[in-house]
């Protein structure tokens, strides 16, 4: 290679600087990611190491026993189980539809950005506060008394935002074109929705719903009051029962309890976080089936 | 030729604005049945609003207003009660051709479907008749369960013109349709519009001056929202405009 065209290829100055620079914010974006990914490696290693001794079948079989010193957690896995399907069932037809109302159908005046606003905020109310406001509605009011189908309305509302925002942002992705080609045909607004707009959504959709259930799944507070208890010895059997639940039981066994084996706080929340866990991988599973029959 | 002369679309005075925004202002012209009726203009003439008002997407587009006399038929298309009836007798080609998300077959079945046509068979021929007048058929035959958005540019929008005529428009509205389009592509739908036209009323909106010329039986120049001439499309493109932007315009000379 002659020198010419060595020369050619070597960098100028800024050339290189810009280069160093590059190296630079790579190595500081990586370090940031690292940063983010340890706590959660971490978290879950040290669940594991401590938590897993705990785990056995009889584990998810069995009541608690002694004061919750012994035994497993079945009640408060069945419990959680009813009291997020409850909740699921409330506030996604609802947040859906409200959604579509207000993405598909309400015209941009100064009220629809009045309820946008007005919901967003809701979504930052923190959830001490909703569980008050249950407390209030929902067992005092309505006189549901502390029962699943109190909790569960009390976690449906205040996941309520989060599902009418993320259905919202999926139906926004949607582009407006096909809309249009559609309305032209002669298509109604609903058939419009029903035909193009929501098949291509669903799952920008089910990810708001992955997210409710997560944070369903895992909330203390606006159930403490509203209708989960301490111990309960036998299985909900309708929504008007009380019932246990994961994310209470694993208050209690941590805090409330004295002279409990170390490894059993550590086991409820293991298994808290693996429901978590899989409760979201069966949505994602489904998403990541819809999302590769999508249509463009 | 008596049907030559049967008016279509009547526009008296047509005004559109978007808020306080006048998009096109005292427009008065007619279109007449079975004639393809050429629009040429720079950007922003108030082209598209022209045809959205047609069928009535100011409904569907906020801040959009229409004032003054558009009769479709006859009838001023503000007194239609059931708007969806309205827009399935006038068919839409944008200018970038939007495939619904669903295969080819679909496409072109969607508005039978609306329509309430049920049943394999039938569906079965209007999807094919739809095709092959849009010079598709050929092409798509073996492939009609493939995604629309999988055709290439120029398939794509033969696809819209297949959809639009599911339909079975009276009024088939052509927005620049041929942007996106290789010539080749181009020239083929030209020759089907000039088939379309013994069925259908035809209204082009056409970046293209020449192709106006070639398709338009009469042709208007629409410019910064005011309709300057209206004329047989020989005569505009033959020296006699009575506008000197026309002139212009045609001649290359602005625009
Ligand atoms: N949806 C809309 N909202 C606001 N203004 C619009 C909208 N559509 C078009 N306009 C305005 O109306 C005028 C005419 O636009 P248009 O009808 O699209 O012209 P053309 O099709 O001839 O390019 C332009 O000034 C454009 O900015
Ligand atoms: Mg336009």
């Amino acid at each position: 290679m002659s020198d010419a065209i060595k020369n050619g290829f070597q960098a100028a100055p800024l050339d290189r600087r810009n280069q160093r620079n590059q190296r630079v914010f790579r190595l500081l974006f990586l370090t940031m990611t690292v940063i983010l990914i340890v706590p959660v490696v971490v978290i879950l290693a040290l669940l594991t190491i401590k938590g897993a001794p705990a785990l056995s079948w009889g584990f998810f079989t069995e009541s608690p026993k002694n004061g919750l010193t012994e035994g497993g957690i079945f009640p408060a896995l069945v419990g959680t189980l009813w009291l997020v399907a409850v909740a699921l069932v409330a506030s996604v037809p609802l947040g859906v539809a409200a959604a579509i109302y207000l993405s598909e159908y309400a015209k941009d005046n100064l009220l629809t950005r009045l309820i946008n606003l007005a919901i967003i905020n809701l979504a930052g109310v923190p959830s001490i506060v909703h569980a008050l406001f249950g407390l209030g509605a929902f067992v005092l009011f309505f006189k549901f008394g502390t029962s699943i189908l109190a909790a569960s309305l009390t976690l449906a509302i205040m996941t309520l935002p989060v599902v009418i925002v993320s259905t919202r942002e999926a139906l926004q992705s949607v582009p407006q074109s096909f809309r249009l080609a559609c309305w032209s045909l002669g298509a109604t607004r609903w058939q419009t929705i029903r035909k193009v707009v929501l098949p291509n959504s669903i799952s920008g959709i089910l990810t708001g719903v992955i997210l409710e259930v997560s944070r369903t799944v895992g909330e203390t507070a606006p159930i403490m009051f509203t209708g989960a208890v301490f111990f309960l010895p036998f299985l909900p059997q309708s929504v008007m029962d009380q019932t246990m639940a994961m994310s209470l039981h694993l208050y209690n066994v941590a805090t409330q309890v004295p002279d409990i084996p170390e490894a059993l706080p550590f086991g409820v929340a293991l298994s808290l976080i693996l429901m978590v866990l899989l409760l979201n991988s069966v949505s994602i599973a489904f998403r990541v089936h819809l999302r590769r029959v999508k249509k463009w | 030729m008596v049907s030559k002369d049967r008016i279509k679309l009547e526009v008296k005075d047509l005004e559109i604005r978007y808020g306080s925004h006048v998009a096109l202002q005292g427009a008065t012209l007619n279109i007449r049945e079975n004639e393809i009726f050429g629009i040429i203009g720079p950007a922003n003439s108030g082209k598209t609003s022209f045809l959205r008002a047609i069928n009535r997407m100011d409904e569907m587009t906020s801040g959009m207003r229409v004032k003054g006399t558009l009769e479709f038929n006859g009838k001023d298309v503000s007194q239609w009660r059931n708007l969806y009836a309205l827009r399935s007798r006038i068919g839409v080609v944008f200018p970038l051709p939007v495939g619904l998300p669903m295969s080819v077959y679909d496409n072109v079945a969607f508005a039978a479907k609306l329509r309430g046509v049920k049943g394999k068979a039938n569906l079965d021929e209007v999807v094919e008749r739809c095709l092959t007048r849009a010079a598709l058929w050929d092409e798509v035959k073996d492939r009609l369960d493939s995604l629309g958005s999988l055709l290439s540019g120029g398939q794509q929008q033969r696809l819209t013109i297949a959809r639009a005529l599911s339909q079975d428009p009276e009024l088939l509205l052509l927005d620049e349709f041929s942007i996106a389009v290789d010539p080749v592509t181009t020239m083929r739908i030209e020759e089907v519009l000039k088939d379309l036209k013994k069925e259908m009323t035809i209204v082009l909106v056409t970046n293209l001056v020449q192709q106006a010329r070639r398709l338009a039986d009469r042709t208007a120049l629409f410019l910064a929202g005011e309709v300057v001439e209206v004329g047989k499309t020989k005569r505009l493109f033959g020296g006699a405009a009575t506008d000197q932007r026309t002139t212009d315009y045609i001649e290359g000379r602005f625009g």
